[in-house]
């Protein structure tokens, strides 16, 4: 069975429908008026067959246009747009069904980082009692590598509240290049977990390779069209409203290849976009609906997702400020915008500003993981392990976030109130009335063992002492020792025999 | 025959099954609790002290090496304790007449002004669980009245609970009066509940603190 998402009985929602009218309607005007810069000529002529209003803007370099989008067209592209999408898997257990129109969640990892941060636990004698030792972590920062994406995505396929997996670890090392950095970031994720995955290519010029690698491992052109085991996420409009070039370039090609896609657009409220929330959310919603609109104008009926990543300006460094209430904000708006217009909502949540794991990052994300899970985007990027808003990765915060999830998915069961059930605790409550403690410990112990009772915090310390990070670090071990289902033999040999770049070292055969 | 029984009885107490209408943790577990078992093994005549020792010590002694590791829970233990304690209560006739040394006897009350009885009723069922004679004097309970009954009935161990910072005074008060009754030597104060700590305890002159249930067992077991 695919995974159908989690369902939000009654989503959480914070604009009224006249709000949300006004706010389609502001978009509508943006479209208009002033419209969008655009940098990539093949958009603009895209744009311009299609039936918008298409003009050279003077004196720019480089050379672009300014793209004024009707009200019609847009329209047409939420049509066309399926409101059903499937994202495929290497199991198809793990293959995830969205519907556009319907409250639910699937939590998935992201986004790319730079620094991968390890941890040590150093002892320390207490300064009133010698002979307690006290542990405390130490986060050390090194640059990830292609190893780090491996170990990321193998603990991700067992991480069990983790439905999908976005590469979260930036490969760099010395032997990747730009030429041969998708395919081999594509590969690691692809052989080291059976969930989807979602990938932002780096060079356009790979496309062909990372769906050729795709192909082979769903079984060929329409198996792959069927059981899509990739993804893809661009970010074709930069804020305020700017197509830029290359991803441009990236997302039409993928939209010809009809692959699904996200486009996703992350204005900064306070730089990039009006710090009030109507104004950020028109522009983002103007953004996302325009690029939707190419990517229909490109391939009717190609999947994509309405992608939304907006964020609050921190005002001490104008930095991003995911930890900031507002951020919150933001995303839920997007989430209900998108189901109006029945597509499927990629969303953001978890994401933090602190650099390490502690208290602020717990506070910070789990704030922003329930209030944006409760709002029912279909798919949301909830940052597993992520710190320092999108800089660093810690495998550590990725276990405490899965117990975190396990709390939030506990939470969202529905309620069990039929009559039956109220019957039974009638019957229940007159019996215990009935003896002399008036205790109902007893009828406790066979919902003990049948999964109804939320399991405890997993990591908790004993006594006085805080062993969050120990314990966590206890599960982290163990899930590192756990085996995955790579790609099986032949199929690995042929992608590396017919994909080029791929590093031998990811060989394991 | 003698041993069949007896093996059943201590299963019922892992179980926490009193009567054979309970259900235990093993869906397949059916037919007599510890209530029916017990009666049958008296029908047997079985030794009571082979009942107490081979079916129902024997019994919580598995429950509680299941809670230290942490595959039972409170509740578990409370379910066990209540199938020793209904057992219990039908031996008492027996033990007194076959003159079975028992534990001892465990008064227990909620002192004045203070209604609670959930704290109360689960140390209570916890330490008659553990094979003492409980003596439960109720809530609210005056301090003349638990002094009365401590000159009458002569109590090893004598258990006072509070949950209220302005309640748990009056635990002093008891052992005050314990002492101008010239009854104080004569039983072992245990003190307990949410606002009591070992500070307080020893403050005022109480023998011990019991932060839960199981501390109150272990300790009985340490001095009785």
């Amino acid at each position: 069975m695919p995974r159908e998402g989690l369902l939000i009985e009654n989503p959480f929602e914070r604009l009224s429908k006249d709000e949300l009218m006004h706010i389609h309607n502001a978009s509508l005007e943006l479209l208009t008026d002033p419209g969008l810069i655009c940098y990539n000529e093949e958009a603009a002529s895209i744009f311009a067959d299609g039936g918008a209003d298409v003009s050279p803007l003077l004196d720019t370099s480089p050379p672009c246009r300014i793209v004024k989008i009707p009200e019609r067209l847009v329209n047409e592209a939420v049509d066309r747009s399926p409101s059903k999408i499937i994202l495929g898997a290497r199991k198809p257990e793990h293959m995830l069904v969205m519907h556009g129109h319907e409250p639910k969640v699937h939590f998935v990892t992201g986004s790319e980082t730079n620094i991968w941060l390890d941890v040590e636990f150093q002892d320390y004698a207490g300064k009133t009692d010698p002979s307690k030792e006290i542990r405390i972590p130490e986060f050390i920062a090194r640059r990830g590598t292609l190893k780090d994406l491996c170990t990321s995505a193998r603990v991700s396929e067992h991480l069990e509240t983790l439905d999908g997996f976005i590469r979260n670890v930036n490969i760099q090392d010395a032997d990747i290049t730009e030429d041969n950095k998708d395919v081999n970031k594509v590969f690691a994720s692809l052989d080291n977990t059976t969930k989807h995955v979602m990938v932002g290519l780096t060079n356009i010029d790979q496309l062909d390779n990372v769906v050729k690698m795709a192909e082979l491992i769903a079984g060929g052109k329409d198996a792959l069209k069927e059981n899509p085991v990739i993804s893809f996420i661009t970010c074709l409009v930069k804020s305020p409203l700017q197509f830029v070039n290359d991803t441009t370039r990236s997302f039409i090609e993928i939209c010809r290849r009809g692959l699904p896609v996200v486009v996703s657009s992350s204005p900064q409220a306070g730089t990039t976009a009006p710090i009030r929330e109507a104004g950020i959310i028109a522009q983002i919603n103007a953004e996302v609906l325009a690029g939707i609109t190419l990517g229909q104008l490109v391939n009717p009926g190609t999947p994509i997702m309405y992608g939304s990543v907006p964020v609050r300006t921190r005002m001490d460094t104008l930095a991003d400020s995911y930890g900031a209430v507002e951020t919150s904000q933001y995303n839920i708006d997007c989430v209900q915008l998108a189901r109006h217009y029945g597509l499927p909502n990629y969303s953001t949540s978890g994401v933090c500003d602190p650099k390490i794991p502690g208290q602020q990052s717990s506070v910070e994300r789990l704030f922003s993981n329930i209030l944006v899970t409760l709002s029912g985007p279909q798919f949301l990027h909830c940052a597993y392990g992520l710190l320092d808003c999108n800089s660093v990765f810690c495998l550590l915060q990725a276990v405490l976030d899965d117990a975190h999830f396990k709390m939030i998915k506990f939470f969202l069961q529905p309620a069990r109130c039929d009559e039956g059930e109220i019957d039974a605790m009638i019957r229940q409550i007159r019996d215990v009335a009935a003896t002399p403690q008036k205790l109902y410990i007893r009828t406790i112990r066979k919902v003990l063992r049948s999964g109804l009772l939320s399991p405890p915090y997993p990591f908790e310390g004993s006594a006085d002492k805080d062993e969050v990070f120990a314990r966590a670090n206890d599960r982290m071990e163990e899930l590192l020792k756990k085996p995955v289902e790579h790609i099986d033999k032949k199929t690995t040999e042929k992608i590396f025999k017919e994909i080029p770049g791929i590093l031998p070292r990811l060989n394991p055969n | 025959m003698s041993e069949e029984i007896l093996t059943l009885l201590k299963e019922n107490v892992i179980q926490g099954r009193i009567t054979e209408e309970d259900e235990g943790i093993d869906e397949n577990l059916s037919g007599p609790g510890a209530v029916e078992l017990t009666e049958a093994a008296l029908e047997q005549n079985i030794p009571v002290q082979d009942i107490v020792t081979k079916g129902l010590t024997a019994g919580m002694d598995i429950v509680g090496q299941r809670f230290s590791a942490k595959e039972y829970y409170v509740p578990d233990m409370l379910a066990s304790a209540e199938a020793v304690s209904a057992a219990m209560d039908i031996l008492k006739p027996h033990l007194e007449k076959s003159q079975v040394e028992t534990k001892g006897t465990f008064a227990i009350a909620t002192v004045r002004g203070d209604i609670h009885d959930i704290g109360k009723n689960i140390v209570a069922t916890l330490i008659k669980g553990a094979g003492y004679e409980v003596v439960d004097l109720g809530i609210d309970v005056p301090t003349d009245k638990i002094i009365e009954y401590v000159r009458d009935k002569k109590p090893a161990f004598l258990g006072l609970s509070a949950l209220l910072t302005t309640t748990m005074l009056f635990m002093g008060e008891v052992i005050e009066a314990l002492k101008d009754a010239g009854l104080r030597d004569t039983v072992r104060v245990f003190v307990g509940g949410a606002a009591v700590s070992k500070e307080f305890a020893a403050e005022i002159g109480a023998d011990a603190y019991c932060a839960d249930g199981f501390e109150a067992v272990r300790i009985l077991d340490s001095v009785a």
